[in-house]
């Protein structure tokens, strides 16, 4: 099984979530960060890492002998990363998806291969908990690709080991949050109980219905702001699978890279029976009336 | 020289010069020799994601014009128009009428630039 841990608002909670539930998990793990941009669960869970190294996008090199500036590649190009001005071919490779559309198209086989680096992918264990994390090159500006290739070496390591995987995904609801959760078999939601979290976790709820997976809720900060979030849930049924209290225990937790199922057996409670819920929102057996508790 | 491409808001040589170029409303271009002109509307270019510097410089190369008077020309505009040598004037004053910007060009007092004045993407 694949969770998704996601938010619309950033800087609700997903790794600490995230960080959370592998302490709980009973079954064999791998934990993926694929917030890319600004991955962060490391510093929670500290893997040791056994390999890392970089990861590329094939981009487009033309050689301009052949050409014949026939303007195939460039009607192809949604992008505009391979554009034919008269006579000449430019290709602008930080603007390329790396299709390699503009590579097969080219009737005179005058494109051939070259690469960008999209960043860095390291794997390692917490524990027994397998650990792979994908880090996006400074300057890049496209997450997804890299996204892909992190959740290709995920796939390979559950074909290989049948260990479950939780995704710490990006927040927000863009093309990245979008690629985190689009392979999951089930996507939490961290929210926090105020108009901020309420907006974005709106939009998030949106975005992420259209895929048709289980979806639930955690509540994050619980006791603060009112109880918006909780109205919408109950209009819209979605489940709270959890509520997290706004304590200063936890922040202070959190400050000092602590994972906050390991503060107290209270805190790994509401772990351990969030790990069941998950598991009842996945076979679809979880109560309406057990999830607003 | 003979055609020049200036951006603008609107398809008349009375209407603003819009100070973008990729994301210009559209390209006046005049004839020197007659003063005629005429406009190509730039809309399509506008709602690209990315790379429309490229696509505009697409488009008035495609108009034969020998130079593009605007007001912030980014890096791969400029590279794209370089390659067809396509001179580029920018920095043009604010609040400026396309004809207030043919006359000074005309007049000789406007520079052509050697190089991008904007990142990309903006």
């Amino acid at each position: 099984m694949i969770v998704a841990i996601a938010s619309g608002k950033g800087g609700t909670g997903k790794t600490t979530v995230a960080a959370s539930l592998t302490r709980v998990w009973e079954r064999p793990l791998v934990a993926v960060d694929l917030d890319v941009e600004a991955p962060n669960l490391h510093l929670f869970l500290r893997p040791e890492i056994e390999e890392s190294g970089p990861a590329w996008i094939e981009t487009p090199v033309v050689d301009e002998s052949k050409c014949t500036h026939c303007l195939a590649c460039s009607a192809l190009c949604q992008f505009k990363a391979i554009s034919v001005m008269g006579s000449v071919v430019l290709a602008f490779s930080e603007m390329c998806h790396g299709c390699g559309g503009c590579i097969a198209i080219c009737p005179e086989k005058a494109i051939s291969a070259g690469k960008r680096e999209l960043g860095e992918i390291s794997r390692g264990y917490a524990g027994n908990t397998e650990f792979l994390m994908g880090c996006l090159r400074i300057g890049e500006a496209m997450s997804p690709p890299l996204m892909r290739q992190v959740k290709s070496r995920m796939k390979n390591i559950i074909e290989a080991s049948g260990r479950d995987a939780i995704i710490d995904a990006p927040p927000g609801v863009s093309c990245p949050a979008v690629n985190a959760v689009m392979d999951s078999d089930v996507i939490v939601l961290v929210t926090e109980p105020t108009p901020f979290g309420l907006h974005d976790f709106k939009l998030a709820w949106e975005a992420f219905s259209p895929f048709g997976k289980p979806m639930g809720v955690v509540i994050n900060r619980a006791g603060v702001g009112d109880r918006e979030v909780y109205s919408f849930c109950a209009e819209k049924g979605i489940p709270v699978l959890a509520e997290a209290p706004y304590e200063r225990a936890a922040a202070e937790g959190y400050a000092r890279g602590r994972v906050i199922a390991d503060l107290s057996p209270e805190f790994r409670n509401i772990f351990v029976s969030l790990h069941s819920k998950i598991f009842e929102l996945a076979a679809g057996t979880l109560h309406k009336e057990a999830a607003h508790a | 020289m003979s055609k020049i491409a200036i951006t603008s808001e609107g398809p008349e040589l009375d209407d603003l010069v819009d100070p973008r170029f990729g994301r210009a409303a559209g390209f006046v271009i005049v004839d020197l020799e007659d003063m005629s002109s005429s406009y190509i509307d730039n809309g399509q270019t506008q709602v690209l994601a990315q790379g429309a510097g490229i696509q505009a410089a697409q488009l008035v190369a495609g108009a034969k014009v020998d130079c593009v008077l605007s007001g912030f020309v980014g890096p791969k505009a400029f590279q794209a128009l370089s390659a067809v040598k396509i001179k580029v004037v920018q920095n043009l004053d604010e609040g400026m009428t396309v004809r207030q910007a043919v006359d000074k060009f005309k007049a000789g007092v406007l520079q052509y630039a050697e190089g991008p004045n904007r990142g990309a993407g903006r």
